[in-house]
């Protein structure tokens, strides 16, 4: 009988447990597809050098960070001192992803501020970044030595999200035959 | 009396939804075009998330679109874009959830509460039936 009485007190216990938890999910960030499964291709345009293409098979067993920046994105300008801390880091490469963007603003950018990418591929109609499932910017992918992703940020990344997530993932997944 | 009801009508204009995104490029068959219409009705914006890509104008939603439509002119199924979709972006993509082990509890929740108050309820009332008797 008491069992029965605290019945629906308990289901609304459970109810707000259920909804508690559900409040501190960010409906903005939504897990990509691709985390544990195999990197999709790229295929741009060199920003720097438009006869040129900055294909993703020049990374094949080494890992790499894709980038996905643009000029247009302010968040992306608070980002910019951890990407230049990241190239002077010297661990993994980053490849930049210039998403729907104007050359000569990209260009102008990156030539004040610093370039801290190996290469940047450009893709002024975002065909590249729909294949990487990419919805905003900047968004930051870590693809390992056998092609994998196995880690997406959303949003401007810090350093000390760079040393938890990135890094802490790196040694685990084989780190070999990256450029030192 | 009449001046009266145009009002209301014009202020119901205000509920009315506003008309979807404009496209640059459309599509001439009239069938690909319905197919278009139908799957962007289906799609979720992801940056605007409470749009579909045909309503919304952000710039992610005139690119999918554009994918859509380029896919139905290449002869794509509506199953192969929404596959196609669904890779690059999850399930989340879709305004409908597919039925899957990982939503059976978002298809079938409403049914079984619903199933539990009609049952609490009938035991109710078959309750106060009997009661009165015992009383009076």
């Amino acid at each position: 009988m008491t069992l029965r009485s605290a019945l629906p007190a308990l289901i609304v216990l459970a109810l707000i447990v259920l909804f508690w938890g559900g409040l501190k999910l960010d409906p903005r960030k939504i897990d990509s597809p691709y985390l544990g499964k195999p990197a999709p291709r790229f295929d741009m345009e060199d920003l720097f050098t438009p006869d040129q293409r900055v294909v993703i098979d020049e990374w094949a067993g080494q890992a790499f960070v894709l980038n996905v920046w643009g000029t247009w994105c302010a968040e992306c300008y608070r980002e910019h001192e951890t990407l230049l801390r990241i190239k002077a880091q010297g661990r993994i490469p980053l490849v930049g992803l210039n998403w729907r963007d104007e050359r000569p603003k990209a260009l102008q950018y990156l030539a004040q501020s610093g370039n801290p990418f190996e290469r940047v591929g450009f893709d002024p109609q975002g065909r590249n970044a729909i294949d990487w499932g990419v919805y905003g910017a900047p968004e930051t992918f870590l693809v390992d030595a056998q092609g994998t992703v196995v880690h997406k940020h959303i949003g401007a990344l810090d350093w000390a999200t760079w040393q938890r997530d990135f890094i802490s993932r790196l040694g685990a997944t084989g780190a070999q035959g990256m450029t030192p | 009396m009449t001046r009266s009801l145009g009002l209301l009508l014009l202020m119901c204009a205000w509920l009315v939804p506003v008309a979807s995104a404009i496209d640059v490029e459309t599509l001439s068959d009239p069938q690909l075009r319905a197919r278009y219409e139908t799957i962007t009705e289906e799609l979720r914006c992801l940056v605007c998330q409470n749009q579909t890509i045909a309503d919304s104008n952000a710039e992610l939603a005139v690119d999918l679109r554009n994918q859509v439509r380029e896919m139905l002119q290449n002869g794509a199924t509506d199953a192969q874009i929404r596959d196609y979709m669904t890779a690059r972006y999850g399930d989340f993509v879709l305004y409908k959830p597919p039925l899957r082990p990982r939503t059976w509890a978002l298809w079938f929740a409403p049914a079984i509460v619903l199933l539990g108050a009609f049952v609490a309820v009938l035991r109710i009332v078959s309750r106060h039936r009997r009661a009165p008797a015992e009383t009076d």
